[in-house]
């Protein structure tokens, strides 16, 4: 499947605030990187979250008459914080794996870990001495 | 066409059971036993162990650490690799307790003949107690707090050998410190003589003794050595099978084949689900270095979880949050200042929750969480919150709605953990400890497996991995699956020497 990027970038700066501060180059990575994990899933799971990325962007027609792509920001949240928590298992989950795509691509890019003071380093104990 | 190879003895994985196996059986060879061990994942050169999170989790993990349950609502975390998913573990060492095993009523299975046995491999792959100056600070606020909060607090025997306190243990260990079958008994068996083949799946078992084995190519790009057979499909006769691929693995590889075994094949699945639960303190600690999981409190009988001190990595630290946003960002920003606890709950075997194989004979895993399980989440997060406020922390993050519980919760934790903010879809919730699928029992009507893991039915089949077990084991398994998978070596060799005689 391929990334259907703006629905995408506008459920990843709800989920990750600064990646709306990401340059084009490490949006491509973040992308690139959600776009190898999803190639790697069986092709059920590649077709279910297809669907649910076409979910995602008309759901809000029917409260906000606006797809999800064109709503502001803080109705966005809003929107998706409802979802998280909607009764039905099959929108929980679903978001919930969109959610992880974006972490993994968000938190996954090496430079990351600069930027959240994560510095685990193979040399252990050595490398902070 | 395939090529045919034949053996006396192939055993089906090379994890704890399997490694174990191996090891126990090589004297053999000298016999002129032929013994060759199928491995599906690859041989890792030791500077192949990275540490870099998704680089790693793709080269170790099945589906890269993201196997889903059919409703999708849990990771199942198991490596495929040479040692199994001992390369991937902390390397705790507890044995099986007394209760539990008394619990499973297998017969023949006595808790002081398992102990001996599993006591052996701790000695075998140095299990001890870290000294103290290798403690980090995310053990010792937990051992601080723990104490404070009232509760009995242990440490974890570690099978480390020159740890050098990477903290990256779960990403396969960058300076091959942690002893698993991949570093002591694997190694061993090879020097003794027995075949090792890697990126070798076993497809099926046919009812003649043959299997149908798929060598796979190296990819490009990858991780791993390439299989020491040349790729393609070979058919592969055994006078005697081990099939030690992990609950999952073995519990599909039987459904998938055409053998007369049990009704009850894959029911039985347990797995020890896990929440991670994170903590902020005020001031920096010592937590993304040094051994990750030193200390732990044991409440499985009582209150059906255990706690575990842990330390994950950015995404997977990341997906463990709950909720979204700015909340989420903060608590991420703070990883120099956050502690870990794993909370695992103890579930039990319950109707339904079992493995199963799809069309393809891929393996589908059915669960649901059970009120008693949610309730040992429920019971561990609140648990873990009162240690981590006793230990100084400012706010932990938590399923609860708010996420953050503030210092001023820490005396309402009743009210503000409960169990409708732990609805499966909610929550990351992972699982490590893959158990059942081959309970040992009785007989074919309660069980696949007799005591000594040999299959109802089917006398030169054995099984020798966690999908033995009959129930949870409540406590981390390796040792226990070294332990059993001893006793099925020396099953191997008492029908070796009956066919002798």
């Amino acid at each position: 499947m391929t990334l259907p990027s703006p629905v995408f970038r506008a459920v990843a700066t709800c989920v990750v605030p600064e990646a709306g501060r990401l340059a084009s180059a490490q949006w491509d990575e973040m992308e690139a990187i959600v776009a190898r994990a999803i190639a790697a899933r069986p092709r059920a799971v590649q077709r279910q979250l297809a669907l649910f990325f076409i979910l995602l962007e008309w759901l809000p027609l029917l409260r906000y008459a606006r797809p999800l792509s064109r709503l502001d920001p803080a109705r966005r949240t809003r929107f998706l914080d409802r979802l998280q928590r909607a009764p039905m298992l099959l929108l929980r989950r679903g978001f919930w794996g969109v959610r992880t795509l974006i972490l993994m691509g968000y938190y996954g890019r090496p430079a990351v870990a600069g930027e959240i003071g994560y510095r685990a380093d193979t040399r252990g104990w050595e490398a902070r001495r | 066409m395939s090529a045919s190879r034949s053996y006396d003895i192939v055993i089906i994985g090379s994890g704890a059971g399997g490694g174990t196996v191996a090891q126990e059986l090589a004297p053999l060879v000298r016999d002129g036993v032929r013994i060759l061990v199928l491995e599906k994942g690859p041989r890792f050169a030791d500077q192949e162990f990275t540490g870099r999170e998704l680089e790693m989790a793709d080269a170790l993990y099945q589906d890269g650490g993201a196997f889903l349950t059919r409703d999708g609502t849990m990771t199942l975390g198991f490596a495929s690799a040479y040692g199994g998913s001992t390369v991937v573990y902390t390397g705790t060492s507890l044995t099986a307790p007394q209760r539990v095993i008394r619990a499973w009523g297998v017969p023949g299975l006595q808790h002081g003949d398992l102990t001996r046995r599993s006591a052996k491999y701790a000695e075998q792959n140095n299990a001890h107690l870290l000294d103290d100056p290798l403690i980090n600070d995310n053990n010792r606020l937990f051992v601080e707090g723990g104490r404070k909060a009232g509760y009995l607090v242990e440490q974890f025997p570690v099978n480390v050998k020159g740890c050098r306190g990477s903290s990256l243990c779960n990403l396969g260990c960058p300076n091959q410190a942690k002893q698993g079958t991949n570093r002591v008994q694997l190694p061993r068996a090879e020097r003794a003589g027995v075949e090792v083949v890697t990126r070798a799946e076993v497809l099926r078992i046919e009812p003649d003794r043959t299997m149908t084995v798929r060598v796979s190519q190296k990819a490009a790009a990858t991780k791993g050595a390439p299989s020491e057979w040349a790729p393609g499909d070979y058919q592969v006769r055994a006078r005697i099978v081990v099939a030690a691929a992990g609950a999952i693995g073995t519990s599909a590889l039987l459904l998938r084949s055409r053998l007369p075994a049990p009704r009850s094949l894959g029911h039985g699945f347990t797995c020890h689900p896990a929440l991670i639960l994170v903590a902020e303190h005020p001031h920096p600690i010592t937590n993304d270095v040094g051994h990750p999981k030193s200390y732990f409190v044991d409440h499985a009988e009582s209150e059906r979880f255990v706690l575990e001190t842990c330390m994950y990595f950015p995404f997977v630290t990341a997906k463990s949050l709950t909720g979204l946003g700015a909340t989420h960002s903060a608590i991420m920003h703070a990883f120099p200042r956050l502690q870990m606890i794993l909370i695992l709950a103890c579930d039990h075997a319950a109707p339904g929750n079992r493995i199963a194989v799809n069309r393809t004979g891929s393996p589908i895993v059915h669960y649901r969480f059970t009120p008693e399980t949610i309730d040992g989440l429920v019971r561990g997060t609140r648990a873990a919150a009162r240690i981590f406020f006793a230990a100084g922390a400012r706010r932990v993050h938590a399923p609860a709605d708010p996420p953050l519980l503030e210092t001023t919760d820490a005396d309402h934790l009743e009210e503000r953990v409960i169990a409708r903010h732990f609805r499966p879809g909610m929550l990351a919730v992972s699982a490590a400890h893959l158990m059942g699928g081959c309970a040992m029992g009785r007989s074919a009507a309660d069980s696949v497996t007799d005591g000594w893991g040999q299959v109802h039915g089917i006398p030169w089949l054995r099984v020798a991995d966690a999908s033995l077990f009959p129930d949870s084991l409540e406590i981390n398994p390796y040792l226990t699956i070294m332990g059993l998978a001893d006793r099925v070596a020396e099953g191997v060799r008492r029908d070796l020497a009956i066919a002798r005689d």
